[in-house]
């Protein structure tokens, strides 16, 4: 075995660090194979500044074609799995082709690098961001590594931001108003909302809060829904009478949200939901749905 | 509420229960050791949410929630510490609020609620309200009630009230009432659900369960009085409406009527009575079958305790005009509740007049005033039927005699007979009877004519038939023992003035002549001898009075008396009114009356003549008149020997020869009078005596005749004892030898009879010898006269 593995082991060992990499904020980040590691964080427009490392193994050589660097904005849908989607491609040259004997540094600087998307990993599509760097070689195959970082954008807080407030109920059994104090959330944000019930004829048992989230992925005919339930939120115990109004305070912080994605570069959509449910002592569930808009807030 | 299921499984749940709620309670536990903040909720968490349970009854609820509130004071306390190394308390309130199951999140929440704000970072009042606001999510009623009690009692040091160390700035007392009068609120409302929810068959069940959790409720309305900023002003202004509007809208009788018992209780007396408007006000609006007269006798009966502790509370009383608010707000409660039973409205009287008696006893027109409406509000019915309030009639009508001890008071109440009405007749009965009764413990004396009247008017139950009145299921012992206080009353009745007292005499003898036959046996005695006395009393002052406009005059007394006495020979007692001829006929005698004595003889004889037949009531009466006749002094000869004659021609004709016998010896005593001017006519004397001794011979020999033995001796031993008491009395007609004659008489019978030896009779011939033995050893004038005799 291990002659085999000593065959095909690389001649040399390549590192991507960032100039600011102990200082920049790190965040969770989901890879392929389902493990999370902590990546750096990055936001549009920024300077990506960095320094490949090529340490070849003792007594060898490293011949080449040329070395460069490439900074990828990726779309992987995984019913088409190991095609990936790039909306985002850069690339910078790092050595002219030949030999490299010991331990060498370069340098790379992406400026003002315009990433227009988040970083996200769905169920059925992610969106990464990645440095890639390839030693093209002839005859024996490339070798590449790659550093994954991740992306957030930030909103401002929106100008408008309006309740929602509506009125639902099935015919002479069940009229209840619900008041959603806004209908846009940031990530840290607590929905606070009331549920009055106007006309109680059926006898409820409990009522929760759901919040779902909607990934929507391909387009036309091929379009796959895919739909969560991120948090089940009991939010009454019992029968309530007419007139009774139930307080809603729900944190977001314990759920690991998003932000609403709209048309991702025409490929995915992420959207979030409120779901009310109501379950009846029969356990029949009566419930209406409200979608919320997510966002994410420039922490301070 | 709970599914179907024996007590068992209510068990076997009750210990899944516990059980699960230690397993949770002991990994909290390691967490809070190890100061696991996240593991010390995710487990404590868990361990509430046992008390999601539908599955106990509240009792058993309740012990469930005993423990987890045990563990809950240990997280309590954990959280301080918490917050004392540097978790932020506010990170704390918002963490527990992650729990996905909304009963485990409020208690938790409420745990560190209280926390929250011994911290001081945020305004009680703030952190209170959020409580109680959040606390809306539980609807399920005996969910929503542990968690808002667990609520309550979490909060209760914690109150922004005055003095407190969480008062806030401005109102701060308004904020603690507010939130305590809203869990208030939200608790009744919960509890009143109860009774709505589930089948209709389990609704004794569900009414069981209520009672159980009443307490739950009440205390926020102890927590409301505890408040030391709630002063007057507070509690007439929110506190009282507020907690009334919501009495009054739940619509919920067990509710209601536990809640007005619990402000009543709990609020201070000082505050209901200058609130009392606002809180009768709420009274009429009650559901009907709301308990009303419990809850407003409740309030009566504490003011009256109030009044009671100290003289100087009295004037509030008058100032906030209670009676009259009372008596109002009686008047419009049963004016609104159409279908309560009489015994409750009556019931209520009984509360106004005993609020009344106590804390205005010098009104007597108040106690009227209740009296009359109660009379307004039973009239146009028949008389009650229903035991209960006939008994609450009695208590109404025997309160003022408990009060006063007095029945002049009652007298002087005008509707008090007109209550009297409404009673049925036996029980009519038992309340004359009270009355009499409180006369006699009160040795009360009814000296007015006016009075009478109305006392009589009010026992008149007992008096005579009333109408309708079924006669013959009376109890023979308890028709005496009613007649007989009425007789005992008849002597209560006294006035110094014989004017007042005729009068009172000639109401009494209208009342008991309507009696009917039954009766007169037993009032028309008293009766007699009440005028008896009268004229005894007028007999003493000797008739000075004479020359003026007297209508009490013994004379016409005696008049009345006769006609009274007329009355029990349609009874007929012919012997009773004879005993009362006599009676009377001593009286004239002693008044001097001559022909007013004759008559009553003359009627005593008519009497034994045409009514008595019976022969042992002969000799009873015969030996009545003999007696009687004996100390008369009136009488001219004349009219003395028609009497005597009488008595002795009667005495002859006795049916049986003893009896004969021996009231022909008793007449001797009517012509011999040991007085100074009494008649002495020994001739006659001695012709009784022999006629008796004719008549005990002819006794002997017929019972010598009928049983072949000769009779005992007595009564030749008796008539031997008269002799010896004329002899003694210096009768000149009974002489020694006579005597001796007799003596030797008896020894000769004894001894020829032998077999019929009565030892009675030997022992008393052998005393009366030893007497005549005696007097002659004694000496003197006696021994002297009877030395001739030998014995």
């Amino acid at each position: 075995m291990n002659y085999i593995v000593g065959a095909f082991k690389p001649s040399c060992n390549i590192t991507i660090t960032f100039a600011d990499g102990r200082t920049r904020k790190q965040v969770p980040f989901k890879k392929e194979n389902g493990k999370t590691v902590m990546v750096p964080l990055f936001q549009s427009q920024e300077n990506i500044v960095g320094e490949v490392s090529i340490e070849p193994f003792q007594w060898k050589k490293v011949e080449h074609n040329g070395v460069k660097i490439e900074l990828l904005g990726q779309i992987e849908m995984y019913s088409d799995r190991g095609n990936f989607y790039d909306f985002t491609s850069l690339v910078r040259e790092l050595e002219v082709p030949g030999d490299i004997y010991e331990r060498k540094s370069y340098p790379f600087e992406f400026s003002s690098v315009e990433m227009p998307y988040e970083s996200y990993s769905g169920v059925n599509v992610r969106l990464r961001y990645v440095l890639k760097v390839t030693i093209s070689r002839s005859y024996v195959g490339n070798m590449v590594e790659y550093q994954d970082f991740a992306v957030q954008k930030y909103t401002p807080v929106p100008s408008i931001n309006n309740t929602i407030k509506m009125e639902v109920g099935i015919e002479d059994c069940l009229h209840i108003e619900f008041e959603y104090s806004k209908s846009k959330y940031h990530l840290k944000d607590v929905i606070v909302g009331k549920i009055y019930f106007l006309l109680v004829r059926i006898k409820i048992k409990h009522m929760e809060l759901e919040i779902r989230r909607r990934e929507s992925t391909g387009s036309g005919p091929n379009t796959h829904v895919e739909t969560e339930t991120l948090a089940k939120f009991e939010l009454m115990d019992g029968v309530p009478v007419r007139g009774e109004s139930i307080p809603i305070r729900l944190f977001l912080s314990p759920y690991e949200l998003t932000p609403t994605y709209r048309n991702i570069n025409n490929k995915f959509n992420v959207k979030y939901f409120l779901n009310l449910v109501l379950v009846d002592e029969e356990d029949r569930r009566y419930f209406k749905q409200q979608e919320i808009t997510v966002y994410r807030l420039q922490e301070t | 509420m709970m599914s179907d299921g024996g007590i068992e499984d209510e068990e076997k749940w009750l210990a899944e229960g516990i059980a699960g709620l230690q397993h949770n309670a002991f990994y909290m536990h390691r967490a809070l050791d190890s100061n696991n903040l996240r593991d010390a909720l995710k487990y404590s968490a868990q361990m509430l949410s046992e008390l999601r349970t539908s599955r106990l009854s509240p009792h058993k609820y309740y012990e469930l929630y005993m423990r987890a509130f045990d563990e809950l004071r240990k997280l309590e306390m954990f959280f301080k510490e918490e917050t004392k190394r540097g978790c932020s308390v506010i990170d704390l309130y918002e963490l527990v609020q992650h729990a996905g199951n909304i009963l485990p999140r409020l208690y938790l929440l409420c745990t560190v609620g209280s926390v929250y704000i011994r911290s001081k970072e945020a305004p009680a009042k703030d952190v209170l309200k959020d409580l109680v606001e959040m606390c809306r999510g539980i609807q399920h009623p005996v969910r929503g009630l542990f968690l808002r009690s667990y609520l309550s009692q979490v909060s209760r040091d914690k109150l922004p009230d005055i003095g407190s160390e969480y008062e806030g700035d401005a109102d701060t007392v308004m904020d603690a009432v507010e939130f305590v009068l809203q869990n208030f609120t939200e608790m009744n409302k919960l509890w009143v659900r109860m009774q709505h929810q589930g089948p209709v068959r389990e609704k004794e069940k569900r009414e069981k369960e209520r009672s159980e959790l009443r307490d739950l409720v009440g205390k926020n309305l102890h927590v409301l009085s505890q408040i030391e900023g709630v002063d007057l002003d507070l509690y007439r202004d929110t506190v009282l409406p507020r907690v009334l509007e919501q009495v009054v809208n739940c619509k919920d009788e067990i509710a209601q009527y536990y809640l007005m018992d619990c402000i009543i209780q709990v609020f201070p007396d000082e505050y209901h009575l200058q609130t009392l408007e606002t809180l009768l006000g709420a009274c009429p609006q009650l559901q009907p079958i709301v308990d009303i007269k419990t809850v407003l006798s409740q309030l009566m009966d504490r003011l009256s305790n109030y009044a009671a502790s100290s003289a100087e509370v009295l004037p509030e009383f008058l100032q906030v005009e209670a009676f009259a608010k009372l008596s109002n707000a009686i008047g419009k409660v049963i004016e609104a509740q159409v279908d309560m039973p009489a015994f409750g409205s009556i019931g209520l009287y009984v509360s106004l007049l005993t609020f009344t008696l106590r804390v205005h006893p010098d009104r007597l027109d108040y106690v009227d005033q209740v009296l009359g409406a109660c009379v307004k509000k039973l009239s146009g019915k028949a008389k009650l039927e229903d035991s209960k309030g006939t008994k609450q009639i009695v208590a109404l009508l025997s309160a003022p005699l408990e009060k006063y001890n007095d029945i002049g008071i009652a007298l002087k109440l005008s509707n008090y007979p007109r209550v009297m009405d409404h009673l049925d007749s036996a029980t009519n009965k038992v309340m004359a009877v009270v009355i009499i009764q409180s006369i006699m413990k009160n040795n009360t004396c009814i000296s007015t004519a006016d009075k009478v009247e109305a006392l009589f008017e009010l026992i008149k139950g007992l008096i005579k038939d009333l109408d309708g009145a079924p006669a013959d299921e009376l109890d023979e012992e308890d028709f005496k023992e009613e007649q007989n206080s009425v007789a005992r009353l008849i002597h209560m009745l006294h006035n110094d003035d014989p004017e007042e007292m005729l009068k009172i005499i000639c109401i009494v003898r209208k009342h008991i002549l309507s009696g009917g036959p039954k009766r007169l046996a037993f009032t028309v005695p008293p009766l007699i001898f009440s005028a008896l006395k009268l004229v005894r009393r007028l007999q003493g002052q000797d008739g000075d009075l004479d020359g003026e406009e007297m209508s009490a005059t013994p004379k016409k007394i005696f008049q009345l008396l006769h006609q009274t006495i007329e009355a029990l020979l349609s009874v007929p007692a012919p012997e009773l009114a004879l005993r009362l001829y006599l009676q009377c006929a001593e009286a004239a005698n002693d008044c001097d009356i001559e022909p007013v004595a004759y008559e009553f003889f003359t009627q005593a004889f008519i009497l034994y003549e045409e009514e008595v037949a019976d022969s042992k009531a002969q000799v009873t009466a015969i030996h009545l008149i003999i007696g009687t006749l004996q100390r008369m002094n009136v009488f001219g000869v004349e009219n003395r020997d028609t009497l005597t004659h009488k008595a002795t021609g009667y005495s002859a004709k006795l049916l049986k020869k003893p009896d004969q016998c021996r009231a022909v010896y008793a007449c001797s005593h009517l012509f011999w009078v040991d007085d100074q001017d009494g008649i002495k006519d020994g001739e006659r004397v001695l012709l009784c005596l022999k006629r008796a001794l004719r008549i005990a011979n002819a006794a002997q020999q017929m019972a010598n005749v009928t049983r072949g033995s000769n009779g005992p001796v007595t009564l030749f031993v008796e008539i031997l004892n008269k002799y010896l008491y004329f002899f003694e009395k210096g009768n000149a007609q009974v002489t020694t030898a006579a005597i001796q004659g007799l003596v030797e008489l008896i020894t000769t019978e004894m001894q020829s009879d032998a077999k019929t030896q009565d030892p009675s009779a030997d022992a008393f011939f052998s005393s009366t010898l030893r007497y005549i033995q005696f007097q002659k050893q004694k000496g003197g004038a006696m021994g002297e006269k009877y030395e001739p005799i030998k014995v």
